[in-house]
C-alpha cells in the first residue's frame, strides 16, 4: 500500500495531527524549540497531551515546561528566533494571550519592520480556544480578529487533521510569527491522516463542499457545524458551497471572491462574537469587490455580544450550530 | 553588596574613558542640534549614566548581546554601535540602522549584537531571556545584558524575566540603571524595597549594588556578572546607582525635581572626576585624553552631518519589511 494510501486508512484526530506534525518538525530540524506551561512529559506533555513524547525524544532542552508566565514564554520564543532558533510556544488558553499581548503585538509582530529588515521573528504561538465544555467566560474565547488586525503576525485556524499537521508545519516554516489557534472540542474528532510532511501553505483556503446558491465560509470548529448544515440545505433544496478559509491572516480572497462572484450569496460563520469580528473584514471585502453582482446582503453568523456563558443551556445558545446556520442560508436563498 | 573582586587595568580603565568620551561626544552634539532645530526628534538624554555602559561593555565581545530601552543609546555605541548609522536612523534616513523605519527607540545592529531596542518600559528583559536561552542552547558562551531602568523593576515582566532567568540559569545580565527616577515619579514614590539588587534573592538569583558612577565598581560588577554568565553560573542581576542630568525627555522644564538634587549630582558629575583621576594616576596624559575628546568630537559632528545629508527612504519602504514572505 503506498504511504498515501496507508494514511487514508487509518484517520487520526487533531491532537493527534498536531503532535504529529510537532514530532516531524523537531526531527528534521534541530532548530525547532517547544515552550509552554506543562509541555514537558514530566509534566503529562501538555494539558490535553498535544506536545507528549516530544521532551522524551528531543531531550528537556528543547522540549521546555515553563512557569506560568506569559511575557516570558513569548519573550524568550521571541529572543531565541533572532538569532536562528525556530521556538514553537504554546499559551494554554487563548485567553491568556492577553497576559503577552506586549510581546505579541509590541513586539513580535513589529521587530522585523522597525530593524528595517535586519532581525526576524520566527516564531509559532500555538494555543487552545473553544467553547464548549463549560469552561466559562475566560477560558473559551476567540480573539483571532485582534491579531489579524495587527500588521506583521499570521493567524491560521485549522479545522481537521490534515490542515491542523500541514498548517503547523507551514506555521515551522514561516519566517514571521504565526498564531495557531486550535480548537478544544474538536481535538478529538477524527478525520484523514496526513501525508508526512505535507504543508498546507498559509493564506490557501480549501473548497469542502461545492454548491450554486449560497456560500459559507468558515474555519475553525465552525466549519463542522457547517458541514452539518449542509444535509440540511440539501433536504430543503439549497445548495450551498463551503469554504474552510483555515488561514484567517493572510485569508484566501481569490478563493472566496470566486465563489460568491459563483453564487451571489455569502454568509461567514465564526465562533467568534459577530461584532468586529474577522467576518466583518471578509464581508466588506465581498461587499466592495462584488457590489452589483450580489443577490443578498453578505451575512455573519456568530456568537451574540457577550461573554461565553458557564451553565450548559446559555452556553449551548451562544455557540452557532447546524440548525442556525441552516436556517439562516435558507432563509437567505429562499428569502 | 559592593565586590570588588576585579581591577581594572591602566589599559582598560583608558578603554572606559574613551568610551565614555565617545558618550558624551554624542549626546552634547545631539542635544545641541535638537535646541538649534536642526534635528527634530524625542531625545531621552544618557549624560550623566556614561560610566554603566562603559564599564560593562569592555567585558563584552561583538557577539554578545545586548537588549536596551528607549533611553540607551549610551548602551549601543558602547556595545559599538556605529555613528554614522546611528545618526541617519535617529534622522529617519535610509542609511540609518533600520533603514529610517525604526528611530531612535528601536535602534538595532546585529553586526554588533544589539539585537532589540525597545520603547516599552520593561519589555528588553523577556527577549533577553531568549537571546541567553540561544546561547545555552548552543553553547556558543555568548552572553546577553539587558538594560532597564529603576522603574521598570516594577513592571511585570522584569519579575517574569528574572524568575525564569533563575529557574533556567541563563547566561543574562539584568543591569538596572537606577537613575531615581521614573518619568517624573522619584523612586521612594514608585518602588518598594529599599534596594532593587535585594530583589534578587527572592528569584535565587545573585544581586549586586553598586555605585554606578564609579568606573572601578562598575568595571568589577560587570566582569563578576559576566563571567558568572560565561561559565554557565546563571543570571546576576546588577543595581548600578547614577543620575540623569536632562529629566527624562530633553527638552522637559524638570519642575517635578528638587533644583538642589538636581545640581548636586551635576556636580558630582564622574566624566571630570574620573578624567583627572586618569591625569593624576599617570594612566594618560592631559594632552591623550584631550586628544581623545577633540577627535571624538569631529567625529560625531561628521556622523551627524552624514545624517542629516542622507536620504529619506522611498515611498516604497512603507510597506516592505512587515512579512518576510508575503501576507
Amino acid at each position: 500500500m503506498s504511504a498515501a494510501a496507508e494514511a487514508k486508512a487509518k484517520p487520526i484526530n487533531n491532537l493527534a495531527a498536531l503532535n504529529l506534525a510537532l514530532h516531524d518538525a523537531m526531527a528534521e530540524d534541530p532548530q525547532v524549540l517547544v515552550l509552554g506551561e506543562d509541555v514537558a512529559d514530566g509534566q503529562e506533555g501538555g494539558v490535553t497531551g498535544v506536545t507528549r513524547g516530544l521532551s522524551t525524544k528531543f531531550g528537556e532542552k528543547r522540549v521546555r515546561s515553563t512557569p506560568i508566565s506569559e511575557q516570558a514564554i513569548i519573550g524568550a520564543a521571541i529572543g531565541a528566533s533572532l538569532v536562528g532558533y525556530k521556538p514553537v510556544a504554546e499559551i494554554m488558553l487563548m485567553n491568556f494571550t492577553t497576559v503577552a499581548m506586549d510581546m505579541i503585538v509590541n513586539h513580535a509582530a513589529k521587530l522585523r519592520y522597525m530593524s528595517g529588515g535586519h532581525t526576524n521573528v520566527p516564531i509559532v504561538i500555538r494555543t487552545m480556544t473553544g467553547a464548549g465544555f463549560s469552561t466559562g467566560g475566560q477560558h473559551s474565547d476567540y480573539f483571532e480578529a485582534w491579531f489579524a488586525h495587527t500588521a506583521g503576525l499570521k493567524v491560521v485556524a485549522p479545522s481537521c487533521p490534515e490542515d491542523c499537521y500541514g498548517l503547523l508545519r507551514s506555521a515551522i516554516d514561516d519566517p514571521d510569527p504565526v498564531l495557531v489557534i486550535e480548537n478544544m472540542p474538536i481535538y478529538w474528532t477524527p478525520g484523514t491522516a496526513p501525508v508526512s510532511g505535507a504543508r498546507v501553505p498559509i493564506g490557501k483556503a480549501r473548497i469542502v463542499a461545492e454548491g450554486s446558491d449560497v456560500t459559507l465560509i468558515s474555519y475553525s470548529r465552525m466549519v463542522h457545524e457547517c458541514q452539518g448544515a449542509l444535509a440540511k440545505l440539501g433536504e430543503a433544496g439549497v445548495s450551498a458551497e463551503l469554504i474552510d478559509l483555515r488561514s484567517i491572516s493572510p485569508w484566501d480572497r481569490e478563493a472566496v471572491l470566486a465563489s460568491v462572484g459563483k453564487t451571489g450569496r455569502a454568509i461567514i460563520v465564526h465562533e467568534a462574537v459577530v461584532p468586529f469580528g474577522a467576518g466583518a473584514e471578509i464581508a466588506a471585502v465581498i461587499s466592495e469587490a462584488l457590489f452589483g453582482r450580489l443577490k443578498a446582503p453578505v451575512k455573519r453568523i456568530g456568537a451574540p455580544f457577550t461573554p461565553v456563558p458557564f451553565s450548559k443551556p446559555l452556553e449551548t445558545a451562544y455557540l452557532p450550530n447546524a440548525e442556525k446556520i441552516a436556517e439562516a442560508a435558507i432563509a437567505l436563498v429562499k428569502g | 553588596m559592593l565586590t570588588n573582586t576585579y581591577q581594572p587595568d591602566t589599559a582598560t580603565q583608558l578603554e572606559i574613558f574613551r568610551r565614555m568620551a565617545l558618550l558624551k561626544a554624542n549626546d552634547e552634539r545631539t542635544r545641541k542640534m535638537i535646541t538649534n532645530g536642526r534635528l527634530m526628534t524625542v531625545y531621552y538624554s544618557y549624560r550623566g549614566q556614561e560610566v554603566i555602559p562603559a564599564a560593562m561593555s569592555v567585558n563584552l565581545k561583538d557577539e554578545d548581546y545586548l537588549c536596551t530601552i528607549y533611553r540607551g543609546i549610551h548602551d549601543m555605541l558602547a556595545k559599538g554601535l556605529p555613528l554614522k548609522a546611528l545618526w541617519a536612523e535617529v534622522a529617519g534616513r535610509v542609511d540609518g540602522t533600520c533603514k529610517g523605519k525604526g528611530g531612535p527607540m528601536h535602534l538595532t545592529y546585529p553586526e554588533k549584537g544589539v539585537m532589540v531596542t525597545t520603547g516599552v518600559v520593561g519589555s528588553s528583559m523577556p527577549i533577553a531571556n531568549g537571546l541567553a536561552w540561544a546561547s545555552q542552547l548552543s553553547g556558543n558562551g555568548r552572553v546577553t545584558v539587558a538594560n532597564f531602568g529603576d522603574a521598570a523593576s516594577n513592571i511585570g515582566a522584569f519579575h517574569e524575566s528574572l524568575n525564569l532567568a533563575s529557574v533556567w540559569k541563563l547566561p543574562v545580565i539584568f543591569v538596572c540603571q537606577n537613575n531615581r527616577w521614573g518619568e517624573h515619579t522619584a523612586y521612594h514614590l514608585s518602588t518598594g524595597g529599599e534596594r532593587i539588587a535585594d530583589r534578587a534573592k527572592g528569584y535565587g538569583m545573585h544581586g549586586i549594588h553598586v555605585n554606578g558612577n564609579d568606573p572601578f565598581a562598575m568595571y568589577s560588577a560587570a566582569r563578576e556578572a559576566v563571567e558568572r554568565a560565561r561559565a554557565g553560573e546563571g543570571p546576576t542581576l546588577i543595581e548600578a546607582m547614577t543620575y540623569r542630568f536632562n529629566g527624562h525627555v530633553f527638552g522637559d522644564a524638570d519642575r517635578y525635581i528638587d533644583p538642589a538634587e538636581k545640581a548636586k549630582w551635576i556636580e558630582a558629575d564622574p566624566y571630570p572626576i574620573f578624567r583627572a583621576r586618569l591625569v593624576e594616576t599617570g594612566v594618560a596624559s592631559e594632552a591623550e585624553l584631550a586628544k581623545i575628546e577633540a577627535d571624538f568630537d569631529a567625529e560625531v559632528e561628521a556622523a551627524a552631518e552624514f545624517g542629516l545629508a542622507s536620504e529619506y527612504p522611498a515611498a516604497g519602504e512603507l510597506t516592505t519589511d512587515v512579512y518576510g514572505v508575503a501576507a
